[in-house]
């Protein structure tokens, strides 16, 4: 529509061309402007309509079909929802995902707080903010497949460690109980820092000054941090947060590297089982299905952060 | 903590000229040095480890696996991985069969995020000039459009992208590994609208005023100024290529155009359960994460800054 009005069909659209006009007669230098605009933002335009406009639409529609990829998809309506429903595996898959989003959300998001805060008052050193990111910059299959040596039960140097301390070693990728809790660990290594290099950023546009007005009223260190510090950098925690959480839940190098969703479905995350259904056995429909399951769950929770944090927060201010 | 509190008052005027930093020396400074040094440890080790292994002697690191050094010290791994040892030297050093013609997979990591990165970059640079500088019809609705494509997360497109590839018939192939994420970024578009909306717009009216087209005051003076944040999301879109496992994982089927992510899950997976060639793995691991290590010697200041500065947006 808007096209038509900037190439300008003269007669139809009268209205739109004195508009036009009016804006042009303003500044003589934007005289061409909506032609140049729409040369250059057709490359974004064909790749938002192409691939993420139309395969929003399609995914959803394929969620309510039954879809093989080699023969053309059939409306099934609500069928998949069904099965979704009673899928027992996708409720365990799910209650292994949000058990590995609480351990990574919670324990990345305390370290990444602390080690920020703590650098923050000790040194702004390049060096020592450069080092802790290291993780952030190699894949996930690199970080999972050092991580998977370093776990081994029988050669892994952590194992050496607990063996001598304890005498038995942990089968930590090997066994049910931890293999989240070993995946969570891994993840959390490959995004401390990165984290801690947000909140970082977001303490320095703090004013040393509302410290230094905190400490003539008296307050502790303690006090400082709770009721300045974290009031303050309540929007970027907030969104250090909600990425954290919609990563989290979308986990799936370190899963595919380490455990492929094992022992017995201990560590079989969604995008895992998604991936499964969908390119294991061919059921298109169905893993689309959970696709937009998931994504109408990242939705909600995103939305729920995002009141809570600002609720909280106007009611500091 | 209640005498912390109550002690406090005498001693910060004591410290106030020192401002945010704790005492020099004392108790607390200590320990916070300490959580720093555990915190660096956790995060460097890993590194060391790699190394540490690559430079061994597979069969030897049964050994002894707690050694801090390469036990049986050996470029065997490396020979092992870039396809240059013999099948006897990798079977005496603890190889398995097992092999990664990692060259080739370099070459592909490279081409798939070189290109990527460039065109992703360029294509946002050129829509984020039409949205700060260029008047027309549209532009706010088209804005808005965009930025809704921020809340759409890839879990919902990848499987319908990866049914619309395959239509097009360019799986297995650079151009369906790269074209999704080519065209479209709306947080780059976004990002650099913002930079762009902040330079001041005398240097372009008068240029513009001097007879210079358009297209000439985006290339010539546009582009330079917005350098720095150009630079911002050329590293940080190089690394997410380099990484990325799940995208080329859908797309591609054999080793043609499979980047180095994808060909080490596979060597790790190939390599025998029994007795894995860790040597060798972390051989691959080491030249997988290379280019990112010499990109973070070069760059590194920078890529830390970038990241602060992408959280503060």
């Amino acid at each position: 529509m808007a096209i038509t009005a900037s190439r300008g069909t003269r007669a139809v659209q009268k209205a739109g061309i004195r508009q036009r006009g009016a804006i042009n007669s303003h500044s003589p230098a934007h005289r061409n402007d909506g032609r140049l605009a729409w040369i250059l933002i057709t490359p974004a335009l064909v790749g938002f309509l192409v691939f993420v406009a139309f395969p929003t639409v399609r995914g959803i529609y394929l969620s309510f079909t039954d879809f093989t990829v080699l023969t053309p998809p059939k409306w099934t309506g609500l069928e998949n929802i069904t099965r979704l429903l009673g899928d027992q595996v996708f409720w365990s898959s799910l209650g292994v995902t949000v058990y590995f989003v609480l351990l990574s959300v919670v324990i990345g998001m305390t370290i990444s707080v602390a080690t920020a805060v703590v650098l923050h008052r000790l040194t702004s050193s390049t060096v020592v903010r450069g080092l802790i990111i290291l993780p952030f910059l190699i894949s996930g299959v690199v970080a999972a497949t050092t991580w998977s040596w370093m776990l081994d039960s029988q050669l892994g140097v952590v194992n050496m460690l607990i063996e001598g301390l304890t005498g038995e070693p942990v089968m930590f990728l090997g066994s049910r109980a931890w293999a989240i809790p070993s995946i969570a660990m891994i993840s959390v290594w490959k995004s401390m820092g990165y984290n801690a290099i947000i909140v970082f950023a977001g303490l320095q546009t703090i004013p040393p000054s509302i410290y230094e007005a905190g400490r003539i009223d008296g307050a502790s260190e303690v006090q400082m941090f709770r009721r300045l510090t974290l009031p303050l950098l309540r929007p970027i925690l907030a969104m250090v947060l909600v990425l954290t959480v919609i990563g989290s839940f979308q986990v799936f190098d370190i899963v595919a590297v380490t455990t492929k969703g094992g022992p017995a479905n201990a560590s079989n995350v969604l995008q895992m089982y998604i991936y499964d259904k969908a390119f294991g056995q061919f059921d298109f429909g169905y893993g689309a299905t959970m696709s937009l399951a998931l994504f109408a769950m990242l939705i909600i929770i995103t939305f729920l952060q995002m009141r809570l944090m600002r609720a909280s927060e106007s009611d500091t201010n | 903590m209640t005498t912390t509190a109550l002690g406090r008052p005498e001693a910060a005027p004591a410290r106030a000229p020192r401002g945010r930093s704790l005492s020099r020396f004392g108790p607390g400074r200590a320990l916070a040095w300490l959580y720093i040094g555990i915190v660096l440890l956790v995060t460097i080790f890993p590194f060391y480890w790699m190394l540490r292994t690559a430079f061994s002697n597979n069969y030897s690191l049964i050994r002894d696996p707690g050694s801090l050094l390469p036990v049986d010290f050996t470029w065997g791994a490396f020979a092992r991985v870039l396809g240059i040892a013999s099948p006897e030297q990798s079977l005496a050093e603890g190889g398995s069969g097992a092999s990664i013609e990692i060259l080739h997979f370099l070459v592909n990591s490279i081409v798939y995020a070189t290109v990527s990165t460039l065109a992703i970059v360029f294509f946002s640079t050129i829509a984020a000039y039409a949205f700060a500088r260029l008047r027309w019809k549209g532009r706010e609705l088209m804005f808005s459009l965009f930025l809704a494509a921020l809340m759409v997360p890839g879990i919902l497109t990848l499987l319908p992208n990866f049914v619309l590839v395959k239509d097009l018939g360019l799986l297995n192939s650079f151009a369906g590994m790269i074209l999704p994420g080519a065209l479209f970024s709306a947080f780059n578009i976004f990002f650099l609208r913002q930079f762009m909306l902040g330079l001041s717009e005398e240097i372009e009216e008068a240029a513009l005023i001097d007879g210079a087209g358009r297209l000439r005051v985006l290339f010539q003076i546009t582009l330079p100024m917005t350098s720095g944040p150009i630079i911002t999301l050329s590293i940080l879109g190089f690394i997410t290529a380099w990484n990325d496992y799940f995208w080329p994982l859908l797309v591609t089927s054999d080793d043609s155009v499979r980047p180095l992510t994808l060909a080490l899950a596979v060597f790790k997976q190939s390599s025998p359960q029994a007795s894995p060639d860790w040597a060798g793995l972390m051989a691959a691991t080491l030249v997988a994460a290379l280019p990112m290590l010499i990109l973070f010697m070069v760059f590194g200041k920078r890529i830390v800054n970038s990241i602060g500065f992408t959280g503060l947006k």
